[in-house]
């Protein structure tokens, strides 16, 4: 009954949605003006009906539902409850139920608050919004039902995958749902504008906000993303290069662009066609991203399975929008190109010279990925990674880092090099001392050694804007600048610093065997079964100790065995100390000690541990770009905010003057 | 002075014809796949000559002309990062199990990585070649990992197999290898 409220509800969501565009773009013309005023009650019902019907899928997925066959197919009763709950979004119907959830209630959100903008733009941003919508609402419809029933019920259901069994993850795909979403409201607003014409600061104005708040959510969820795949995969490693971790890294790219032109064209109405451009271009990222992913034309070689029939569907949306508004942007583009000029050296030289190293990167993380496509439909076959990411990637972040040192301490229109070159000394000298000490060291590859010796420097620079100001009259906007891009340095510094110093040991060891990983002795104390909800483990006890006299701490990774479907993981286990993490990774029973006919007392243990100094300051880093985009989220909603108080003041005392 | 001009008209529709071209790569990708996989080039011709060295210090290398010693083979291309490679293991483990010798191809891995992958998954391998360019594996016309190559006493290749093998693909395997014998 549940399932089929939801269903209800999703069909009424897109016939609202088809209201939506229909009565948003005849309300452009004279003749349907009468149907503008019911376009932003639509959009907010719209939203109300797409969070229902995602509630519904929520509930059954709760309750097991097994005559659900995304439910039979995707979940099991034995499961814990918030497992369940999060696995009404790990598969692909769910997620994208979610996705057009998301995406309506930002719509509706959207259509409650944006009143800055002229109402004509607005009508065309949101007609842009529903028909967005309609395309996913009809994919999810016609060729991906998550309410579908099964007929019979089966007696259990398949599980989740338990790997996708973490708290981490069970909210990281959510996360990075509301950045992608957020973006399709950029889109909207670039499409709204391209229409009605009305490129300029108040556009940049009001799509800044919606940016931001994509961008924050991006960047949680990508670190996130590579925190998980650090300690759940048990590889020690946190960033693959696979096209999944792409298809989430170039939206994020495309909206750091779109942020900082934005902020050109906000503050002085410049890079206007570029702007309406990366508009288009960060939503469409999210889009692929997520195409390539769902469709499985990357992996389409191995197992997961491809459909092409879903592959075509959401490749003619990706063709219609994408391509559309494309040429849109190219029908009208010639109308907007002129903006302010200004001068190379000011600060939106920097901040174009800051866009067009971060599409480039965009534009080698793009070609990476469709690369083995390429080669295919060429008759070779290749697969492309580290080795081709990183020196491609660095050749453009080395010089983008060099300006960001630099860009936040110029002026706007126009600049010179000898002003703000004394400030510059200190990052430049502790540059060069960083490189000395690392040389001095020897050993380090180029890649490290560059993110080792800039970092530090970086970080320096990075805070000068705040200096000579008085800090409680910064704004906020200023605050959020400085720590994201003292972030940057941050989590540069972790990166390089683990790829650098990181120590790891293998080893096959008899309880009571100590080894000695870096700084700390580790020693192998007992391994004991233990026992979870739906799995059986082995648990190592070690017993750690940093340097000569430390305190002794407990590690305890787990070698998990799950039985719905069953599976084999490692829980891997983090100690962390202000310099670095120790990383623990319990293997199964070292051969050869059962052929030996020895005891269990006797038996060897595979353990596998690492030093990684400085490994957490990289989500760390993360973290605080995403918390730098927070305040400057604040900042300029705050701002809005008190505008529009005084806005309304000003309106109040000339009514009662003309009384 | 000025870093901004009208920009050229092409310029405006590039993004657009950069869009058409993804959508013309995707689509040839979507489509072709279900031929891909039926035929491979390489079936029924003979082993390409490689020799690569050890994966793992201690154990012995790769070398093509061992595939022609008059045995039927499996040469598995795997690598640690790859998690069908972890999906198939215990399905070589038995295939290994029933005698068959399993040669491994491991591709763009570390020893440290691949001694802890044979560490948690078991070892089914005979020998081990790296192939850290990639190189081999492109030879063989494969396209990622994992695959496995039936190859008959002679060193020509029989079947490929693309993706991870599953329990039931284990019978079918060992059907192969027995008509490789004769």
């Amino acid at each position: 009954m549940i399932a089929e409220l939801g269903l209800a509800a999703l069909w009424l969501a897109a016939a609202l949605a088809g209201l939506q565009l229909v009565a948003g773009s005849l309300g452009l013309t004279a003749r349907g003006a009468s149907l503008a005023a019911a376009v932003r009650p639509v959009a907010v019902m719209q939203g109300a009906l797409g969070l229902l019907s995602f509630a519904c899928l929520v509930y059954v997925f709760s309750v097991t539902d097994l005559s659900v066959k995304l439910i039979a197919l995707n979940s099991h009763s034995m499961k814990p409850l918030v497992f369940k709950v999060a696995g009404s979004w790990g598969n692909h119907e769910g997620s994208m139920l979610l996705w057009v959830t998301v995406m309506g209630l930002a719509g509706g959100f959207m259509a409650l608050v944006e009143k800055r903008l002229p109402e004509r733009t607005m009508l065309a941003t949101l007609a842009g919004q529903a028909f967005v919508s309609l395309g996913f609402y009809a994919f999810l419809l016609f060729a991906s039902n998550p309410f579908e029933r099964l007929s019979p019920a089966p007696a259990e259901g398949n599980g989740l995958n338990p790997l996708l069994q973490d708290l981490g993850l069970a909210f990281h795909p959510p996360t990075l749902y509301l950045g992608y979403v957020g973006l399709s409201i950029a889109f909207s607003f670039a499409i709204g504008a391209m229409v009605t014409r009305e490129v300029g600061p108040a556009f940049a104005k009001a799509m800044r906000p919606w940016v931001l708040g994509a961008w924050i959510f991006l960047t949680i969820g990508i670190t996130a993303g590579s925190y998980w795949a650090y300690y759940e995969l048990g590889w020690g490693g946190w960033w693959f290069w696979d096209p999944v971790e792409n298809a989430s890294l170039m939206p994020w790219l495309a909206a750091t662009a779109l942020l900082h032109s934005a902020g050109v064209l906000a503050a002085r109405n410049a890079l206007r066609a570029w702007t309406v451009m990366l508009g288009v271009v960060a939503f469409s990222m999210s889009m692929i991203g997520t195409f390539l992913v769902r469709s499985g034309i990357l992996t389409s070689v191995h197992a997961f399975a491809v459909d092409p029939q879903r592959g075509t569907f959401i490749l003619v949306l990706l063709a219609i929008y994408i391509g559309g508004a494309l040429t849109l942007f190219g029908l009208r583009a010639s109308t907007v190109t002129e903006g302010e000029r200004f001068a190379p050296i000011s600060r939106e030289g920097a901040l174009v010279f800051n866009n067009v190293m971060l599409s480039a990167i965009l534009g080698i993380v793009l070609f990476g990925t469709l690369y083995p496509l390429v080669a295919e439909a060429m008759g070779a076959k290749v697969s492309v990674g580290p080795p081709y990411f990183n020196p491609m990637g660095a050749l453009f972040t080395v010089p983008m880092l060099v300006v960001l040192a630099v860009g936040p301490l110029l002026r706007w229109r126009r600049d010179s090099f000898s002003r703000v070159g004394r400030r510059l000394v200190l990052p430049g000298m502790l540059v060069l001392a960083g490189a000395m000490a690392l040389l001095l060291m020897g050993g380090i590859a180029l890649l490290p050694f560059l993110g080792l010796a800039l970092s530090v420097g970086l970080a320096v620079a990075t805070l000068l804007p705040l200096q000579n100001r008085n800090l409680r009259r910064t704004p906020l906007a200023v605050w959020g600048m400085v720590i994201a891009h003292f972030g940057v340095a941050v989590s540069l510094f972790g990166m390089s610093s683990e790829s650098a110093f990181s120590v790891e040991k293998l080893v096959a060891a008899r309880p009571g065997d100590v080894t000695q990983v870096g700084p700390w002795a580790v020693k192998l104390d007992a391994v004991e079964p233990v026992a979870g909800p739906n799995w059986t483990a082995l648990e190592a006890r070690l017993l750690v100790r940093y340097g000569d006299d430390g305190k002794v701490m407990r590690l305890q990774p787990q070698s998990r065995s799950f039985w719905a479907p069953p599976q084999q993981t490692s829980e891997s286990a983090l100690l962390t100390r202000w310099n670095g993490q120790l990383y623990a990774v319990l293997g199964g029973e070292a051969p050869g000690a059962k052929a030996a006919g020895l005891g269990r007392a006797d038996s060897r243990w595979q353990l596998r541990l690492w030093w990684k100094p400085f490994a957490p300051l990289i989500w760390i880093g993360g973290l605080l770009i995403a918390l730098g985009g927070l305040l400057a989220l604040i900042g300029r909603v705050a701002a809005d905010l008190r505008r529009i108080v005084a806005k309304d003041k000003i309106v109040y005392r000339r009514e009662r003057q003309g009384r | 002075m000025s870093t901004q001009r009208t920009a050229p008209r092409w310029a405006i529709w590039l993004p657009l014809a950069l869009f058409l071209g993804f959508v013309a790569l995707v689509m040839i990708g979507l489509y072709r796949p279900a031929d891909r996989v039926v035929t491979s080039a390489l079936v029924g011709k003979p082993m390409p000559h490689f020799n690569l060295p050890p994966a793992l210090p201690g154990r012995p290398g790769l070398d093509s002309r061992v595939l022609a010693n008059g045995k039927p083979h499996l040469v598995n291309i795997f690598a640690s990062w790859c998690i069908p490679c972890r999906v198939e293991a215990p399905q070589l483990a038995a295939l290994a199990k029933a005698g068959v010798p399993i040669e491994g191809i491991s591709v763009r891995d570390t020893p440290e990585n691949l001694d802890t992958f044979l560490e948690q998954n078991g070892d089914p391998f005979q020998r081990i070649g790296a192939d850290d360019d990639g190189k081999v594996q492109l030879a063989l016309g494969s396209s990622g990992v994992p695959e496995t190559y039936v190859v008959d006493g002679k060193g020509m290749i029989v079947y490929q197999h693309i993706g991870e093998i599953r329990p039931e693909h284990v019978a079918m395997l060992i059907e192969k290898l027995q008509e490789a014998q004769e």
